[in-house]
């Protein structure tokens, strides 16, 4: 058997190593170890509670609005407040823009690039995915980049700035639009819907979310000069619809409130069958992480202490999260699957989750939101409020936990004589990215990778890069 | 020119912001466009894992040149001196030891962001991770590299302090730099480029009139003055927000909340909320830096009893209440 460790991981977000056990040109067992520790969750204590609205979404520039909203979740829930109609719409409409831009950076920037590599020189594709792809000059960049800007404008209007704004308070937004703006935001809607029909899709965004099966899939692929599209059919020539699997336990919180209900369910997704998410059900194992306490705790009642010096079983700053007990596996796939999206629950009745399931699912989730951004747009009434006032609370407790583009946050804070006095953090990577549990249970990424056929003496396996961008990792979200 | 970028302790915000510069094919043509070459990027290069390193190594042993570093995120020095808390991975060793060596053999080095600067936002509180800036720990020089570090170019390290940057800051000192337009004349005491850092987050502020007449807001989300209750350090923070806007339309203020002076060094810790004003005796403690105290306070009293019903009443609400009057004898 041999060892080789993968790092730096360029193309994700954050510091990554993946050591890899191989034997019998298989990967055997994989090793996923977050090598920096932040302490964001220490830094919170004894603070004003509203100063998390600046400490957490400095946790990370891309899921900025994302730490945000669930910062701002746990603290209404904490100070009993109530959010005005306007302010909940502008707040999807800001975690929306994050949410769809994150998705399509990981497509354009960190994902596509891997197929412009040598290791692919030989495919018939290949020159043509190069010019288009290659990282940093392929002129799909040219075409997106400028387009997110242009997005991001949504950002300027609704939420000042991005990353890092204030705009998303316990009560709602801070920015009240007036009815031009309003007439304005349509215009970079549209303008971004133009982007995506063109170059991503060539093809209505209602069409991409209506895909129904594997079948239509492939054949749509095949009739599009388009970049989805030709991410769908190398996939489907290099197999990627069959690598990757982990335990095909998925779980998604509701997102995106509405006047009644929310846009997208959340549940747990197991072999077809959903169940209620219910946060009472999770815990945080430290076992294999370099932080003390071995007994599973709660999140609400939770602690970090970090070792300096160590521990024998541990590998990596990121706790192991559990639901029920089991590894579960989060983000646009889970969402999508928990949303009934026909296609994706076929691919992981066929295959599990895939490189090409955890894709598509990025895709056809920016093809759903869109229309939707469109309409909390139409929703908003200018005059009406959009800002609850904050009232501190002496004492309480709240979560906020809400869909980032990688999946499920949660924020659990506690308040004692009017500031924070614990503040417990699970992110989506966390989850999908978790070192071994007390039980020995590898996290979702350590299964999906075990198996993986590697060339020998192959140090730096491109399908391994497949899987783990498939999952568009955090890192420094994981390692708050 | 060619640019190596790391990221050490820090969000990965400032890369993203660069991202979204508004460059008619975006920010990577635009700056290729300049003759800056960004040879390696954790977010943006093709090379992963073992490739990756070898670059790395090639430029730490000199084998490789390369003009500018570009380091995004605070230098985490924990614990206790070893720099385990980040370990650049792949590599076994601690990100402060790869920074210290390719820091050594470049031309510029641009420190990318207020974590990079000064330490920033992990360094709050009991900064348990001994996070510092390259070149400040804080307000303190020193830091990292140390007070009397030069690059080989002759440069101190280049400050582009902001949470995040604005796109524009580090394109526009990335392309001074490969056009050979920029020296030491153009840092402020604490490093950072003057073209941003001597304007005032104030100059350009939306609110403008709402500060002349001290209308202040009671709660974010009123369109009155943020500074009397709500914390806003505008008049303090070094910075042009307000006359450069993000994505072409925001700033913090635009955005209707208070700014926090993330351009300053240890902005993480003000001494009180960062969304209330702390006051003495009613009086706000943290005034315009460059006023003298009795005359604001004087000019404070004198325009809140000259303010027009129109900004007193528009300033805690979200929208306005009512329309400037418009000239003597013409409808309004």
């Amino acid at each position: 058997m041999t060892r080789i460790v993968v790092g730096p991981f360029n193309r994700v977000e954050g510091d990554l190593e993946v050591a890899l056990d191989i034997a019998d040109s298989r990967v055997r067992e994989a090793r996923v170890s977050a090598s920096l520790y932040r302490g964001f969750e220490n830094l919170l204590i004894g603070r004003d509670p509203l100063d998390a609205l600046v400490v957490v979404p400095r946790i990370c520039g891309i899921c900025s609005v994302s730490q945000s909203a669930a910062a701002a979740a746990a603290l209404a829930a904490a100070a009993g407040i109530a959010t005005p109609a306007n302010g909940q719409f502008a707040k999807n409409l800001i975690q929306a823009c994050e949410n769809v831009a994150d998705h399509l950076t990981h497509f354009y920037c960190f994902f596509m690039p891997d197929f412009a590599r040598e290791a692919y020189a030989g495919a018939p594709w290949h020159a043509a995915i190069r010019a288009r792809f290659v990282a940093q000059r392929g002129t799909a960049l040219a075409d997106y980049l400028p387009a997110r800007a242009d997005f991001l404008r949504l950002m300027g209007y609704l939420a000042g700035k991005w990353p890092h704004t204030l705009a998303l308070q316990p009560g709602g937004t801070t920015r009240a639009i007036t009815p031009t703006e309003k007439v304005r935001l349509a215009a970079v809607l549209r303008e971004f819907r133009a982007f995506l029909e063109g170059p991503l899709f060539g093809d209505a965004l209602e069409n991409i979310a209506a895909l129904r099966d594997a079948a239509g899939l492939a054949a749509w692929s095949e009739a599009r000069d388009a970049d989805a599209a030709r991410f769908v059919r190398i996939a489907l020539a290099l197999g990627l619809d069959r690598i990757g699997r982990a335990e095909d336990r998925f779980l998604a919180c509701a997102a995106y409130p509405e006047t009644t209900g929310a846009f997208l369910p959340g549940g747990v997704w197991h072999g077809g069958e959903t169940q209620a998410f219910d946060t009472a059900a999770i815990r945080e194992d430290a076992s294999h992480a370099w932080f003390a306490g071995d007994a599973p705790l709660a999140p609400a009642s939770g602690e970090t202490r970090p070792l300096p010096d160590g521990k024998p079983a541990a590998y990596t700053w990121c706790k192991a999260p559990r639901y029920a007990g089991a590894v579960v596996e989060t983000g646009a796939l889970a969402r999508q699957l928990l949303a009934g999206q026909p296609l994706l629950g076929e691919l992981v009745a066929s295959h599990g989750a895939s490189v090409l399931a955890r894709v598509v699912a990025r895709l056809i989730e920016v093809a759903r939101v869109l229309p939707r951004m469109e309409h909390w747009l139409a929703a908003i009434e200018p005059g009406e409020p959009f800002c609850g006032e904050w009232r501190k609370p002496e004492s309480g407790s709240g979560s906020g936990l809400i869909e980032a583009a990688r999946g499920t946050l949660g924020h659990w804070l506690s308040i004692e004589r009017g500031r924070i006095a614990g503040y417990q953090i699970v992110a989506p990577t966390t989850w999908n990215f978790s070192p071994r549990d007390a039980a020995g249970q590898p996290g979702a990424l350590e299964q999906a990778l075990a198996g993986l056929p590697v060339t020998d003496g192959d140090t730096n396996p491109v399908l391994v890069q497949h899987v783990v961008r498939s999952f568009d990792p955090c890192m420094v979200c994981t390692v708050h | 020119m060619k640019l190596l970028w790391l990221q050490a302790s820090g969000c990965g915000g400032c890369t993203q912001s660069l991202l979204g510069d508004t460059a008619r094919r975006g920010v990577l043509e635009r700056l290729a466009g300049a003759g800056v070459d960004i040879a390696a990027h954790p977010a943006l290069s093709e090379a992963s894992g073992e490739e990756a390193l070898a670059q790395l190594r090639a430029a730490a042993d000199g084998s490789l040149a390369f003009d500018i570093l570009c380091v995004e995120g605070a230098l985490l020095r924990g614990p206790n001196g070893s720099g385990r808390f980040h370990m650049l991975s792949g590599s076994g060793e601690p990100m402060i030891e790869w920074v210290r060596r390719l820091a050594a053999r470049a031309r510029v080095v641009v420190a990318v962001g207020s974590c990079t600067a000064f330490g920033g936002i992990g360094a709050g509180g009991d900064n348990l991770t001994e996070a510092c800036g390259l070149q400040f720990d804080g307000a303190e020089p020193g830091g990292l590299l140390g007070a009397g570090f030069r690059a080989l170019g002759g440069l101190p390290v280049v400050n582009v302090a902001g949470c995040p940057i604005h796109a524009d800051w580090l394109i526009d000192t990335l392309m001074a730099i490969a056009a050979d337009a920029f020296t030491a004349d153009d840092l402020d005491e604490l490093q950072r480029p003057r073209f941003y850092a001597e304007q005032l987050v104030h100059h350009g502020c939306p609110k403008n009139e709402f500060y002349e007449f001290k209308a202040s807001a009671q709660k974010l989300s009123d369109l009155g003055c943020l500074m009397e209750n709500l914390g806003c350090k505008g008049t303090q923070a070094h910075a042009d927000c307000n006359v450069r806007p993000w994505h072409g339309v925001g700033s913090c203020i635009r955005g209707g909340f208070t700014c926090i002076a993330c351009t300053e060094p240890n902005f993480e810790s003000p001494g009180h909320p960062f969304m209330e004003t702390p006051k003495v005796a009613g009086i706000p403690t943290g005034l315009p830096l460059d006023m003298p105290k009795a005359w604001f306070v004087a000019l404070a009293a004198l325009s809140k009893s000259a303010t027009p019903k129109r900004v007193r009443e528009s300033a805690t609400r979200d929208h306005p209440v009512m329309l400037p009057a418009g000239k003597k004898g013409t409808r309004s």
